[in-house]
């Protein structure tokens, strides 16, 4: 597990989740049949009536960015709590969605392991 | 970012609830089949060998096993087989039985079982293939007086083993149990002789079962030929 540290330090927060999602997304896209690709952009919707992925392919992208969170950050992270599922707006919905969501729950594992 | 390091070829497998009885026979058995072997229990290995690795950890605590899991991502990048042996047995009369007693039968047999399944089941996404060995036991379709606790633990892995098998097929993870009958081991060694006699009566064929029976049974799940075969439990002694 290389943590890119160096590089790091010259990208915000906020640029290294969505740089990590992406991360993730490659190694979707591996796994998606040509054509359903998931585009690298905030703007790309995950799931619902617009949205690319079933919902195993919504499971096998949280889990996977999950793992890179872990990575990236060393910090354990459950995107699909009670809380997430509860939202009114789904932090699912988009990359962008899902990048806006990933900053509360790092703080609270930093907070928590203090 | 490069999340899985040095693969290697070894294939990597993982049986719980090692330092006794079925799980010690299980690591020396596979380790000795080339496999490269994890196992863990709460105690120390008894001894050491080659291709084997021991965590001393506790099966229902979510952080160790987390641990065990970014540990063995980090030295082999893969695992190949789960095999969720460890468990623990208590007989009593319901009446009698301590609510503390089902809370660390149903935290070993099936939150152990559930927490390894998941994090086992992250690793072989990757790879796209993996296969997971769950126990169960012929105490649960028996329906045996005096283990409704050990037998409802048993009865909730056979769904859990069910159930997932269809949520993890997809990433061509197979998913099948074994129910063993009584073999001689510190599971049994408090269960009056009479009671194992009138157990082996139930049988088809009304004989303890021995580990052979078991790696016999867990091999077959690990063939290769075996990737059409998920959800399934096989119970020894025609049960």
């Amino acid at each position: 597990m290389t943590r890119t540290r160096d590089k790091n330090e010259f990208m915000s927060k906020t640029e290294r989740i969505l740089q990590t999602i992406y991360t993730a997304v490659d190694e979707i896209n591996e796994q998606l049949p040509k054509g359903k690709s998931l585009a690298k952009s905030p703007e790309t919707v995950l799931f619902g009536q617009l949205g690319q992925l079933d919902s195993l392919g919504l499971v096998s992208l949280i889990v996977t960015v999950e793992q890179y969170i872990q990575a990236e950050f060393g910090s354990d992270v459950t995107l699909a709590d009670e809380r997430a599922l509860s939202q009114r707006n789904s932090p699912f919905q988009t990359i962008a969605t899902l990048a806006s969501y990933i900053p509360s729950l790092l703080d609270e594992h930093d907070t928590s392991n203090h | 970012m490069n999340m899985t390091p040095a693969t290697t070829d070894q294939r990597v497998l993982l049986v719980t609830g090692t330092s006794r009885g079925i799980g010690k026979y299980l690591a020396g058995y596979y380790a000795a089949q080339g496999y490269q072997v994890i196992g863990c229990s709460r105690r120390p290995a008894s001894e050491h060998m080659a291709n084997y690795r021991h965590f001393c950890l506790d099966i229902t605590d979510e952080e160790n096993i987390k641990q065990m899991f970014s540990e063995i991502t980090r030295e082999h990048g893969r695992l190949d087989v789960l095999i969720n042996n460890a468990g623990i047995a208590s007989m009593n009369h319901m009446l009698l039985t301590p609510t503390k007693v089902v809370r660390n039968i149903f935290e070993t047999n099936f939150i152990g079982t559930f927490l390894c399944s998941r994090e086992a089941a992250k690793l072989m996404k990757r790879q796209g293939a993996g296969r997971i060995i769950n126990f169960t036991t012929v105490a649960t379709p028996l329906k045996l007086e005096g283990e409704a606790i050990y037998a409802s633990s048993k009865a909730a892995i056979i769904s859990f083993t069910q159930i997932i098998a269809k949520e993890l097929a997809s990433f061509g993870i197979t998913v099948n149990a074994i129910g063993p009958t009584p073999i001689e081991t510190d599971l049994i060694k408090s269960v009056p002789e009479e009671k194992i006699n009138n157990l082996l009566q139930l049988q088809a064929i009304k004989r303890l079962g021995e580990f052979s029976d078991v790696s016999n049974v867990i091999d077959f799940f690990l063939r290769p030929e075996s990737d059409f075969i998920t959800g399934q439990v096989l119970f020894l002694g025609g049960v």
